[in-house]
């Protein structure tokens, strides 16, 4: 594989006990582009998320980060909070994680904790209310702003997380993600539960993040109507292998993807993956 | 009560009066059921030894009556007043009266609180009681930033607070250092202690902690006990020195205040003075944690209130955030242990038992987790209705432990059911209790 890697997964495994979630498995995402993670249920892509995110300590295997300055940061030595304020890894839920007793723009203040941190001198400069502190402050107010303007939620700001409707929160998450100002942006189904309009709106957005703020896009989706629109590279796992990756169109037409997804007999699948190989 | 209406309630009572009523039907049923044979049936040993027994059935009828019409009020009530999220049926010029009071009522409870002295500057008990309440706000608001803002369920809060006794006790018995620098003193020692608490129960979450922090309180008491050579065991620390005005003693000598501002000494300028102390170092415990709100670190204690798999996410460093949260509550409650050791001049560890930790912590959860007014109110109701009821002799539990469940139907949140956002774009509107998570521990 040639090209400019962001994020390169080498022989990542993931054992939980005696079960292997994530075998060997190694492909790598583009800078700038968008990369899709796909396959059935059970395959382990949330698995694999939760090692380049520092939730799980992969069993081997290395992941690496390419900076855009030049720095690589293995992520696996990297564990929790870190992944995020170091390596630039920013990160989405399947099942929708944002603070539901806080305000919209609060999500996304939180999301700037570490920059604001630095800026109110640990807490002591933003005590006393120094001028510096508030630069600071309505500098974060106004990121907020343009996030929420980007995503369609500028007149629901002061509207708590959780009486957002589901598409919003959606929406709201992946904002809050891009406040942290991340290198690599990791999805987990930001299409889970939306209908097509939604959707639509999201991929729009995803394009943009790409395009306009140039993060590369990590994501899983089940939604093929997203994964084949803006995907510029697709990986496929099956009971944590990779089975095939390629350009939407190649995996498409793959005979392997179709039998993992669509469900083989036995001997169709051995001869799917014999024909294949 | 916009938000409210676009999303469905979510305690969907029926509330027809004929819901109502079969409601007070059954109460009256059971009332009646229990009764029956407790009050309705009387028996007494006779004067042949023989049991000999009476009815009392118009007692029992009273009573089934009352228990009928004070269901039905009770449901009356609590439909008007109840969950802050039902459509609520109150009409709306008592709404706005209701929501002006609001507004007003912080304030008001303030400059009420500053002309205190003034208004009962005759009435020593008036003025020990509201010291008393005054402390328990500072301790409501210290532990707030604990159990209200980060969510970290914390049972053993009092030892900080005798932290900070004991250091202002030894330090000013042993050394002779000032109230003025111990107290900073007692702070920083009861955060740091608050820290080496807090190391081990990082990894811990809910009922867990809740434990461990319990065993923490009662390990300080106990060593406080044992540790005869320094602390003087069940024997308390005596003497220790009354607190002064910047180095001016209020005392009935020459060099003292009266004698220095030439006027005749009265015991009462000393309450006074404490009064105004605490009330100072419980507003100075209020202006930090509102403003903390509004940093970065309130704002990270929140999140991790809300859900902190999200804030690890989002690089939010989980273990200093905790950290800070137990060491701020600490330091809050080692100011105010200071305070109790410099007013009481004697403390032994009979003042720091459990009992205190839990009458702490249900100011914090009757005041409405995270709400500063909620908590000031809730101290005022606990420790001041306490004493309101000392009239009612033996009926003052019974009293007040139906006010705590008649409060609880009513407002499950505590009284203050809202969390204000701590920065808005145009409306600053308050957030319903139900949306704001408990946190886990």
């Amino acid at each position: 594989m040639s090209g400019d890697h962001i994020l390169t997964v080498d022989r990542l495994m993931m054992r939980f006990g005696g079960i292997v979630a994530v075998n060997e498995l190694s492909f790598a995402a583009e800078r700038r582009k968008i990369t899709a993670l796909i396959g059935p249920n059970g395959a382990g892509k949330t698995t694999v998320f939760n090692c380049i995110t520092g939730f799980y300590r992969p069993s081997g295997g290395a992941i690496r980060l390419a900076h855009d300055d030049g720095r690589t940061i293995q992520l696996e030595r990297l564990n929790d909070f870190r992944i995020s304020k170091q390596a630039k890894v920013a990160r989405t839920f399947q099942n929708i994680r944002l603070f539901p007793g806080m305000t919209a723009l609060e999500n996304l203040m939180v999301a700037q904790h570490n920059a604001l941190m630095r800026a109110s001198g640990l807490t002591l400069l933003g005590l006393l209310g120094l001028p510096s502190w508030r630069e600071a402050e309505a500098h974060a107010i106004e990121l907020a702003r343009t996030w929420l303007n980007r995503v369609g939620l500028l007149d629901r700001a002061d509207d708590a997380a959780g009486n957002l409707p589901y598409g919003d929160q959606r929406r709201l998450e992946i904002a809050r993600a891009m406040c942290t100002e991340p290198a690599l942006l990791c999805l987990d189904e930001p299409a889970a539960g939306l209908n097509a309009r939604e959707s639509g709106g999201l991929n729009e957005l995803l394009l943009s993040i790409r395009n306009e703020q140039g993060t590369s896009i990590l994501l899983i989706e089940h939604d093929m109507s997203v994964v084949m629109e803006i995907s510029d590279h697709v990986v496929v796992m099956d009971y944590g292998v990779k089975i095939a990756e390629g350009t939407p169109q190649a995996v498409r037409d793959d005979p392997k993807v179709i039998a993992a997804y669509l469900g083989a007999d036995e001997e169709e699948a051995i001869a799917v993956m014999e024909s294949g190989t | 009560m916009s938000a409210t209406s676009a999303r469905p309630s979510p305690a969907a009572q029926p509330s027809g009066s004929a819901f109502i009523l079969k409601k007070a039907l059954i109460s009256a049923l059971v009332a009646l059921v229990l009764f029956s044979l407790m009050i309705g049936v009387r028996t007494e040993a006779g004067p042949q030894g023989g049991l000999i027994y009476w009815t009392r059935f118009g007692d029992l009828a009273a009573l089934v009556a009352t228990v009928f019409g004070g269901s039905i009020v009770v449901e009356l009530l609590r439909q008007w007043w109840g969950p802050v999220d039902k459509d609520s049926i109150v009409p709306k010029p008592v709404q706005s009266a209701i929501s002006f009071a609001g507004r007003w009522l912080a304030p008001a409870l303030l400059v009420f609180t500053f002309l205190v002295p003034v208004i009962f500057y005759n009435q020593r008990y008036i003025l020990d009681l509201s010291i008393l309440v005054l402390t328990y706000v500072m301790l409501g608001w210290g532990l707030n930033v604990v159990v209200g803002l980060a969510g970290l369920l914390d049972l053993g809060y009092v030892a900080f607070y005798a932290v900070g006794a004991y250091s202002y006790a030894l330090l000013a018995t042993n050394f002779g250092l000032s109230f003025w620098v111990c107290l900073p003193l007692a702070g920083i020692l009861a955060a740091f202690w608050g820290v080496l608490l807090g190391f081990p129960v990082l990894r811990l979450r809910g009922d867990y902690l809740a434990i461990v922090t319990l065993a923490f309180g009662e390990i300080i008491r106990l060593v406080i006990i044992n540790w005869q050579s320094l602390t003087g065991g069940p024997n308390g620390v005596s003497g220790i020195p009354r607190p002064t005005m910047f180095g001016i003693p209020l005392t009935p000598g020459d060099d003292g205040l009266a004698a220095k501002l030439g006027i005749e000494f009265s015991p009462t300028h000393r309450l006074v003075f404490l009064f105004y102390l605490i009330l100072a170092m419980a507003l100075l415990t209020n202006w930090v944690t509102i403003r903390l709100r509004r940093l970065p670190i309130g704002r990270a204690w929140e999140a991790l209130r809300e859900d902190e798999v999200a804030c690890r996410a989002l690089g939010i460093n989980t273990t200093t955030t905790k950290l800070t949260a137990f060491a701020t509550g600490a330091m809050f409650g080692g100011l105010a242990g200071a305070f109790f050791a410099t007013r009481q001049g004697f403390i032994s560890p009979e003042s720091f038992t459990f009992q205190e930790s839990a009458l702490v912590l249900a100011i914090v959860v009757l005041g409405g987790m995270g709400s500063q007014l909620g908590v000031a109110l809730a101290a005022l109701a606990m420790i001041g209705g306490f004493e309101l009821f000392r009239g009612l002799d033996q009926y003052r539990m019974l009293v007040f432990g139906i006010a705590m469940v008649l409060l609880m139907i009513w407002r499950p949140r505590g009284l203050i059911g809202h969390r204000a956002p701590t920065v808005f774009l145009e409306r600053n509107q308050a957030i319903s209790s139900d949306l704001v998570k408990e946190g886990h521990g």
